[in-house]
């Protein structure tokens, strides 16, 4: 087990070095620097060839990567080149505050989705069943923005019930955070549950049909105590996998909500700075957003192989 | 009912009906939309009326004709998506089956780093250096996509690769894109057809959210995600326009959601009960 897990540990960190590479060749290797993103129509030849020597572009790709790659890792981000502030600076807070939002649906969502899941399973075929299925593929399937300007519409804006938009500022105390950010966390919570919730149900019913759990019933054990004591623990690993994906997309598919409630996080900065064509801040929050990503994906492998005790004890 | 001997469960005929009314709407759409969708013929947030369904636009356009016209982009460029990351998917992932080795090891290594990235993300570094052309959208997003279907389309055709009939027409001397061409795609048509639905509501769904965010479409071209951008502010006002091409979004979703369910389903009947 402990070969397997170093295995995909080393992976991971070869994938993250890869995913820098990526970045960082993403705005090298194309057509268009960043010289003639800056410049734009004023891209005379003389311009260009001014602006690349005093970014420092003239010189050869892998000599600035591991520039770049060694100041990232130091913590200096550069400096943006639509106001000239220094990224790090601007990116710090920014982070914060997308993390609370992430951990707020999170911390909601997860426990929710395991206990539904199993609710479902226990009683296949229910009503209960029924509708938590058609309605989990309802939100799977419609894009995020429609669930949050419906939620808008009708609970911030029919009822004053909660505010449509999530302006915090660094002092807001932390409960009037949790009420401002009520309609993004619940379209978060909508998004993902489903996706969490199925595969509970998907993995636990999946084990019911074990021989083992035939026995477990012929021994007269009422289903509840079947459901939390043989099957949960063997459906563990699915479950984890999925709940873990989910927070990865969690992260990343803040994107789309903190636009929606304009809330001051790290992937509204990276939309605004992607029509501005500020390269370095692009980088990086594409670095971290990728990071956070692939250490996510990499959590979950390394808890399936532990949740899992064939992998625990490989003969 | 009845289709190709299946029976069609109440959902996907939902979805079926979804479906080809969007196809109709996107491919003759000029000639159903009751006014032109760039004339300005009214206030701007014009009310709902007999003529006007669903009212006018932030400029004075009726809202229906847009919604309309907007169909063709929104399921063109997804459609365009689609097909090109399908071209480059299949024919990369059954040469990686068929010719195997480096060719096979090289390949899948790029795709395995390529899908270990958030697609979100990585499109955003290369739109910023590139710009938001709509060949730029389209290029971008299929080759993020193809890799997908290069995982799927490989699998696939490693299974039917180690088939006798392949090696038949390899002991004949017959050439690589001939295998895959006549022996190789004809037998891998089910599951891609499920995985090319699956792959265009992807498409749609995400060239909707780039123009949402305002990195897709750019006016004055619009399809259905930068019409809810366009429109979002009325939502405050307790407006309904946001929500009318956001539900057009959802409604395609879903009908093609509903389709690729029943065809997985039957499916994986018909592998199951073969011998």
């Amino acid at each position: 087990m402990f070969k397997l897990i170093s295995q995909r540990l080393a992976l991971g960190f070869l994938t993250l070095f890869a995913a820098s590479v990526l970045i960082f060749s993403g705005t090298e290797v194309l057509p268009g620097d960043l010289a003639s993103a800056i410049l734009q129509n004023n891209a005379t030849p003389e311009n260009l060839a001014a602006l690349r020597s005093q970014l420092g572009l003239d010189r050869p790709a892998p000599v600035r990567y591991v520039e770049w790659l060694s100041n990232t890792v130091h913590g200096d981000l550069g400096v943006s080149l639509a106001n000239e502030w220094d990224v790090a600076e601007e990116v710090v807070p920014r982070l914060k505050n997308t993390l609370f939002l992430a951990t707020y649906a999170a911390v909601i969502a997860v426990p929710l989705a395991v206990i539904l899941g199993i609710l479902a399973a226990i009683s296949q075929g229910s009503l209960f069943d029924r509708f938590v299925n058609g309605f989990t593929l309802l939100t799977i399937s419609v894009p995020e923005y429609f669930l949050a300007y419906l939620l808008v519409k009708y609970l911030a804006v029919h009822h004053f019930w909660f505010p449509s938009l999530a302006n915090v500022t660094p002092d807001t105390p932390f409960f009037s955070r949790l009420y401002l950010l009520f309609l993004p966390m619940l379209t978060l919570l909508l998004v993902t549950l489903a996706h969490m919730m199925r595969m509970t149900r998907a993995s636990v019913l999946a084990i019911m049909s074990n021989p083992y759990i035939e026995m477990a019933y012929l021994k007269g054990l009422p289903k509840w105590k079947i459901v939390v004591r043989h099957a949960l623990p063997n459906a563990l690993a699915p479950i984890i996998s999925v709940i873990v994906l989910n927070l990865a997309y969690l992260i990343v598919g803040v994107v789309v909500v903190e636009t929606v409630f304009v809330y001051p996080g790290l992937g509204q900065l990276l939309v605004d700075s992607v029509s501005k064509h500020d390269v370095p801040v692009v980088q990086a929050c594409g670095l971290i957003f990728a990071s956070t990503f692939i250490l996510l994906n990499l959590t979950a492998d390394v808890l399936g192989i532990l949740s899992n005790p064939r992998l625990r004890m490989p003969r | 009912m009845k289709i190709f001997g299946h029976k069609i469960p109440f959902t996907a005929l939902i979805g079926l009906v979804i479906i080809a009314a969007n196809a109709f709407i996107a491919i003759f759409g000029a000639w159903i939309s009751p006014f032109d969708p760039t004339d300005m013929i009214g206030d701007s947030w014009a009310d709902a009326d007999a003529d006007h369904w669903l009212g006018l636009d932030n400029l004075g356009r009726d809202i229906l004709s847009r919604l309309i016209d907007g169909a063709r982009l929104s399921i063109g460029l997804a459609l365009m998506i689609t097909l090109l990351s399908f071209s480059i998917g299949i024919m990369a992932g059954f040469t990686a089956a068929v010719a195997g080795k480096w060719v096979d090891i090289i390949l899948s290594r790029i795709v395995d780093l390529l899908l270990s990235l958030p697609t979100l993300i990585f499109a955003f570094v290369v739109l910023s250096v590139l710009g938001t052309d709509i060949p730029v959208l389209v290029i971008t997003l299929a080759i993020l996509d193809s890799t997908r279907v290069f995982r799927l389309s490989r699998s696939v055709a490693v299974n039917i690769n180690a088939l006798d009939f392949v090696e038949a027409a390899k002991l004949r001397g017959e050439g690589l894109w001939w295998i895959i061409r006549k022996e190789i795609l004809p037998n891998a048509v089910p599951p891609l057809v499920a995985e090319f639905g699956l792959r265009f509501s992807f498409a749609f769904l995400f060239i909707a959210a780039l123009s949402f965010l305002g990195i897709g479409v750019q006016p004055p071209d619009a399809d259905w995600g930068s019409m809810v951008r366009d429109y979002r502010d009325m939502i405050s006002l307790d407006g309904m326009q946001p929500l009318y091409p956001a539900a057009a979004i959802a409604i395609l979703t879903i009908g093609i959601n509903f389709v690729v369910d029943w065809i997985l389903a039957v499916h994986s009947n018909s592998t199951t009960t073969e011998p």
